[in-house]
């Protein structure tokens, strides 16, 4: 089975009807580092439970023994955040493990520590492979050699995509000053630019704008030719630095969109940090330098405020939850707050770019936080595209990994330094935004909510290369599509599972989304999804199988009666067919 | 497909009507009006009007609006815009009997006078002194209207204000509901609908009691109400309860329901007493052990008012969380928003909600797990008694989930027994307002948890369950009208006869099965019971957990025992209800009806080609033609998908494709953390060399 093992868990503790089921699965080059029998785990919703635990260079497994029905945990260590000891051993000697995950859950256990001081209790070995790039190993997904169907490195060809959207055309080249990552080292080889600016005058613009990121396209309207423009900010400072070229550059932008005289520039940040970061030598551009171009705020915080959120959400939906008082601890969290503010302001730039037929600039501080999030949401709203399983890979591709969205950084891959203040889940937002989208357009999305808890656990995993690094230079230097296999090549290889089985492909929709924290939700498929208590009965993914099945069974039915009618029209005159139309009873499907 | 009660023979006026069935969906368009005048139903009389008035957009803040005519009738306030109105003609789907502009009488909530800039909420007092500029009417819908007053005529406006003043606020008589005077009959298509079971003759009780395998005594002593006029004319009672009338005035267990087992529910009415009342004692003694005889001489009870809480409660919970959902403008949503969840907690009506679900959750587990008989009592017996034992049965019987298996249920538990509608709806508009209690509005709230939760268990949709909220103060059916089977024979019999003597409804009808001396007690008692209640208890949930938790292993069975999820998270808010009117939370081309739309498209997709087919056929060329589902085409009306999720309800006022950014962004998040004023990702300016 290909993807055992590689599936995501989608409840804490898998059930093994079959109790010879409950071994430990390998993967290829997976290879048990140490295991330990009288583990207990101190469940949160059922209790202790005791039995067995291993440890492996991926994950770490844990089948109980003393229960019926015979059932595991299984998690790839690569979720892990900390592990650490809490407490002195008992008089007994056992000795309490506690272990944060980064996939919103905390895991305890308790162990008798050996009596032989020399030898290393299984915690110890957990935490060298929980931890690799701590410990100078090699994250797994360097090793794990499997072999998909398709090669998921190949989703993305950012010239495809340019091509897709009709680009070079006659106001935008595709500029090859950046093919050995010397003008900006964390943005893509190749970079989208206005004709009528040189690249002499694009190294300029960079040495103006933070970390190099100059305004370039990310996408084009098919008929208005408004464009989303992404950069960081300008490097401003506090004496109201200046560069002609980067004036120069966003005329340009605006003058190749020939239905607006406008522009409008989107800084994400709230105002008040924007003017701040002028100390700093940053900044935002002036409207006077700017002519023509509308300067707009749109309020979002930085990473350090979003990860004390989602630390505080943990907080409220792990283990337990307060029922009586829900909704107000729901609140004080400010999470949905958040996510609000990050689909208003995509609403914003989408609207700019749709109805008010503008180019838009968009940017936060170095534009690969906020920006990327803005960007993308924006885009998935203006092209439907974007809302394609493999459309929405290739958008990955390009808005976070070409972009440079640290990944490295913000997930901290194999590092053991959880308080590291770089850590954020900005990307976990964003997918968060992208659910919300697909709660209130059931029917427009190509990927289920599965497609999306895949992508997030495959965030932390390590299985997959796609999500490892800070940017494509870095990916190429460790040559990461050569060692790795991609996320996709996974995904492509069974796509029926990622299926929406509601989805319309209405080609020209844009779509709007409603923005008030009334019409958002937690996402309680992921975030709580821990809890016994909170999951369906049904898993849902398998509701989707059989929905998408009882779909293609219609489809086939209307083919079977077209191609029916269609024999009795060039045979009406002669004889009738025999076989007497089947009555059709109308399926009923509630979702 | 909407219609309670059926329109059988049995029924006569005043009957039920079905309105919005996607049977009879209205596309031509309606000639030109000529004369500026209300399409009045039948029996539907025009008392005043004025004009010009404008009516407020709800939209914007801008104050912009719509000229028209305002009418005031004996069945509704309605306005008629001066402009000719494209929304009204391309509604594929509408309700028969009000329009988008069309206030029932009985729908009016609150009106509200703006007197220079100052608003005031409008009372009987008010009216005799100045009209407003401005008229604001909340309704029990939810809608919120605005009418300017100050373009029309002085004494036009003073009119049709006092009119609708009068009309939606006035205490006013039984008689004066617009059912007594609607003449309309119900299309014959109705009459051959399946029918619901009205529970209003000895046999639909047999029928019941042989359908659930119940053994027990049908009571047909109550024919003529000689028992107690609180009682149904028939019901059911343990079988070994002795001669009834030696019990009157003490009340009696009366029969739900039965399960499979042979163990059932019943429900009573229980004035409170204390300790030291042995006869009562005795009598209670003799209540249990004919439960206890029913079924293995087991008995739980369960005194719901005491674990519930009480009418009052329930309502002042509702009014403040219907405030949340009676917008007037973008500025009042977008400020609401920021504090939503902790709005919502502070009104505790989810919470509400959870533990009338959490109480029938226990009430099953009686029945499912430990087979033991249960009875539910409560000081009236036909308020929370009727929530519970309903929700229990829907949970238990999957025949309750059916659509004529709800409609039966509610005629059953609700309508047959003896819920004081007229009481509770406050339809009268009396002052009194002890009794006004939205107990029914409370069970579907409920209902509708489960449907969300499980929605294919159900044959019916939530927009079902939307519409039925709203018919409660439709003045046109009678079902929700009166407050008990005495009090509907009383008013019936004597309307058939033409002579409605006022007096019949002074006398305020006893609530609960039995109220003789126990009033004073009551009340002294109600006040410490709300005090009881307040420091809702989470150890209760704990109990019940375990069950709901071994049920939700078991394989998936929607024919089988429905359990909620009663978990913050998964206790809702009815958006479809609360915020179909509010165009800031309107998604176009979204929602529920994208869905319903694809899967319509495929279905008249494969029956049209089966007709086609079907006439290719000679031989059943003059076969009737019957097209269920190809009118569902008419839901892609223009572009696919692009319905709004209000719909059918409310529709988007702005047709252009405009998205709502919401207002002040700035206010909706002001954190005094001093992580958001540290510097943007400080630590990347560092780390990158």
């Amino acid at each position: 089975d290909r993807s055992s093992g590689t599936r995501v868990s989608d409840t804490e503790l898998r059930v093994y009807k079959d109790p010879s089921k409950g071994e430990l699965p390998l993967l290829p080059e997976e290879h048990v580092q140490d295991s330990a029998k009288d583990v207990t785990y101190i469940c949160p919703f059922i209790g202790p439970v005791r039995g067995s635990l291993s440890v492996t260079n991926y994950r770490l497994f844990f089948r109980c023994t003393d229960r019926e029905p015979v059932f595991g945990l299984d998690l790839p260590l690569g979720v892990l955040s900390r592990v650490e000891k809490i407490g002195a051993a008992t008089s007994r000697g056992d000795v309490s493990y506690g272990l944060a995950c980064k996939d919103m859950r905390n895991l305890r256990f308790v162990h008798k520590e050996p009596e032989d001081s020399l030898k290393k209790s299984v915690f110890e070995v957990l935490m060298k492979f929980a931890f690799p790039v701590s410990n100078n190993m090699s994250l797994f997904a360097f090793e794990y050699k499997q072999v998909f169907p398709e090669n998921g490195w190949k989703v993305y060809d950012p010239l495809a995509e340019y091509k897709r959207q009709g680009l070079p055309n006659e106001s935008w080249r595709i500029s090859k000053v950046n093919d050995h990552y010397e003008l900006c080292d964390s943005y893509p080889a190749a970079l989208v630019v206005p004709v009528t600016i040189t690249d002499e005058e694009l190294r300029r613009v960079s040495s103006f704008r933070a970390k190099g990121r100059i305004p370039v396209l990310s996408w084009i309207h098919p008929e208005s030719q408004a464009a989303v423009v992404r950069a960081s900010q300008p490097m401003v400072g506090q004496n109201g630095r200046r560069c002609k070229e980067d004036e120069k550059l966003l005329q340009a932008i605006m003058d190749a969109n020939a239905q607006s005289h406008k522009m409008f520039i989107f800084d994400a940040r709230p105002s008040v940090n924007a003017a701040a970061n002028k100390m700093k030598g940053g900044g935002y551009e002036s409207e006077d330098a700017y002519q023509n171009a509308e300067l707009v705020f749109l309020d979002i915080h930085n990473i350090h405020v979003m990860r004390e959120s989602l630390r505080k959400l943990k907080e409220v939906v792990y283990p337990n939850i307060e029922d009586s008082h829900w909704l107000s601890n729901l609140e004080s969290t400010h999470w949905l707050e958040h996510i609000k503010l990050i689909l208003a302001g995509a609403l914003r730039i989408a609207d700019k770019v749709e109805s008010g037929k503008t180019s838009v600039v968009v940017h936060c501080s170095d534009g690969w936080d906020r920006t990327p999030q803005l960007t993308s949401l924006a885009l998935i709203m203006l092209d439907s595209h974007y809302r394609t399983i493999r459309g929405f890979q290739i958008l990955l591709e390009k808005e976070w990994l070409s972009f440079g969205h640290r990944f490295q950084q913000r997930v901290g891959h194999g590092d053991k330094n959880h308080t590291d203040a770089d850590r954020s889940p900005i990307f976990l937002q964003f997918i968060d935004c992208v659910w919300q989208m697909t709660r209130q357009f059931p029917a427009a999305f190509e990927f289920n909510e599965y497609f999306l808890i895949t992508i997030l656990d495959h965030l932390y995993s390590c299985l997959f290369g796609t999500f490892l690094c800070n940017s494509e230079q870095q990916r190429l230097k460790e040559e990461v599509p050569k060692h790795t296999v991609s996320l996709w090549s996974f995904v492509n290889s069974q796509l029926e599972e990622f299926v929406n089985p509601l989805y319309v492909g209405y080609p020209s929709h844009v779509l709007f989304p409603t923005v008030g924290i009334r019409h958002l939700q937690l996402w309680v498929t992921y975030y709580i999804r821990w809890n016994p208590r909170m999951r369906p009965q049904e898993p849902v993914h398998q509701r989707y199988k059989e929905l998408l099945a009882k779909r293609a069974e219609l489809q086939k039915r209307v083919e079977e009666l077209q191609r029916e009618a269609a024999n009795r029209t060039a045979s009406s005159s002669s004889e009738r067919a025999g076989s007497p139309t089947r009555s059709i009873t109308p399926v009923q499907t509630f979702v | 497909m909407l219609s309670l009660g059926s329109v059988g023979a049995k029924s006569t006026k005043p009957s039920f009507v079905s309105y919005v069935t996607p049977e009879e969906i209205k596309l031509e368009k309606e000639p030109p009006k000529k004369l500026k005048h209300p399409d009045l139903l039948p029996g539907e009389v025009e008392f005043c009007s004025a004009n010009p008035i404008l009516k407020y957009t709800q939209d914007d803040l801008s104050q912009r609006g719509v000229f028209g005519t305002l009418f005031c009738t004996n069945f509704r306030i309605t306005f008629i815009s001066d402009e000719k109105s494209q929304e009204e003609t391309t509604k594929t789907f509408k309700n028969k009997l009000y329009g988008e502009n069309d206030i029932p009488l009985m729908f009016v909530d609150h009106i509200y006078g703006v007197y220079d800039e100052k608003r005031k909420l409008i009372t009987g007092a008010l009216v005799k002194n100045k009209y407003p500029s401005k008229i604001i009417i909340h309704c029990k819908d939810l809608r919120v209207f605005q009418f300017c007053l100050t373009y029309t005529k002085e004494e036009d406006a003073k009119k049709i204000f006092q009119g609708i003043a009068h009309h939606c606020l006035e205490e006013k008589s039984l008689k004066c509901v617009f059912a007594f005077s609607y003449t309309g009959t119900p299309s014959p298509e109705m009459q051959r609908k399946r029918e619901t079971i009205l529970f209003d003759s000895p046999e639909d009780w047999t029928q019941e009691m042989k359908r659930t395998k119940a053994n027990c005594r049908l009571v047909t002593e109550n024919e003529n109400f000689e028992l107690s006029q609180r009682l149904p004319k028939y019901f059911v009672i343990p079988s070994a309860l002795g001669d009834l009338f030696s019990y009157q005035g003490k009340g009696f267990p009366i029969w739900c329901w039965s399960h499979y087992s042979g163990c059932a529910l019943f429900k009573a009415s229980l004035p409170p007493v204390t300790q030291e009342d042995g006869d009562f004692q005795k009598h209670f003694d003799i209540m249990i052990n004919a439960v206890a005889h029913n079924y293995l001489y087991s008995a739980k009870t369960e005194d719901l008012s005491e674990s519930l809480p009480t009418i009052q409660d329930i309502q002042q919970s509702y009014n403040k969380f219907k405030q949340f959902f009676l917008i007037e403008n973008s500025t009042d949503f977008w400020l609401s928003d920021m504090k939503w969840f902790s709005s919502l907690e502070s009104s505790g009506w989810l919470d509400i909600i959870r533990q009338c679900l959490q109480k029938a959750v226990e009430v099953v587990e009686c029945l499912e797990k430990d087979n033991t008989n249960v009875l539910i009592t409560e000081e009236e017996g036909t308020d929370l008694c009727c929530v519970i034992s309903s929700l229990v049965q829907i949970m238990l019987d999957p025949y309750y989930r059916t659509l004529m298996g709800f409609q039966s249920l509610v005629q059953k538990e609700w309508v047959a027994g003896c819920h004081a509608f007229l009481d509770r709806c406050n339809h009268l508009h009396q002052k009194d307002k002890e009794c006004y209690s939205p107990v029914f509005l409370l069970f579907l709230e409920c209902v509708w948890q489960l449907v969300q939760q499980h929605s294919p268990a159900f044959q019916f949709s939530e927009t079902y369950l939307t519409v039925l909220s709203d018919s409660v103060h439709m003045p046109v059916f009678s079902t929700f009208l009166f407050n008990s089977a005495h009090h509907r024979e009383s008013v019936l019999k004597h309307q058939r006869q033409l002579s409605l003597p006022s007096t019949a409804f002074k006398t305020p009808f006893k609530k609960g099965f039995f109220k003789d001396e126990t009033d004073s007690l009551k009340k002294m008692l109600r006040v410490k019971r709300l005090s009881r209640w307040m420091g809702s208890p989470d150890s209760t949930a704990a109990i019940s957990r375990e069950f709901y938790e071994s049920w939700q292993q078991r394989p998936l069975d929607y024919h089988g025992l429905l359990l909620p999820c009663l978990d913050g998270p998964a206790v809702r808010v009815w958006m479809q209800r609360y915020l179909r009117w509010i165009p800031e939370v309107h998604i176009l081309g979204g929602g529920s009806v994208a869905v319903m739309t694809k899967l319509m498209e495929l279905l008249s997709q494969v029956q049209d080609l089966k007709r086609v087919l079907e006439q290719r056929d000679s031989s059943q060329a003059a076969k009737p033609d019957h097209r269920p589902y190809i009118q569902h085409r008419l839901l892609s009306f223009g572009s696919s998908g692009r319905l709004p999720s209000s719909f059918p309800f409310a529709y988007s006022r702005n047709r252009s494709f405009k998205p709502i950014i919401p207002t002040g962004l700035m206010q909706c998040l002001m954190l005094t953390d001093s992580l958001a004023s540290q510097e943007d990702e400080a630590s990347s300016f560092v780390s990158l060399v």
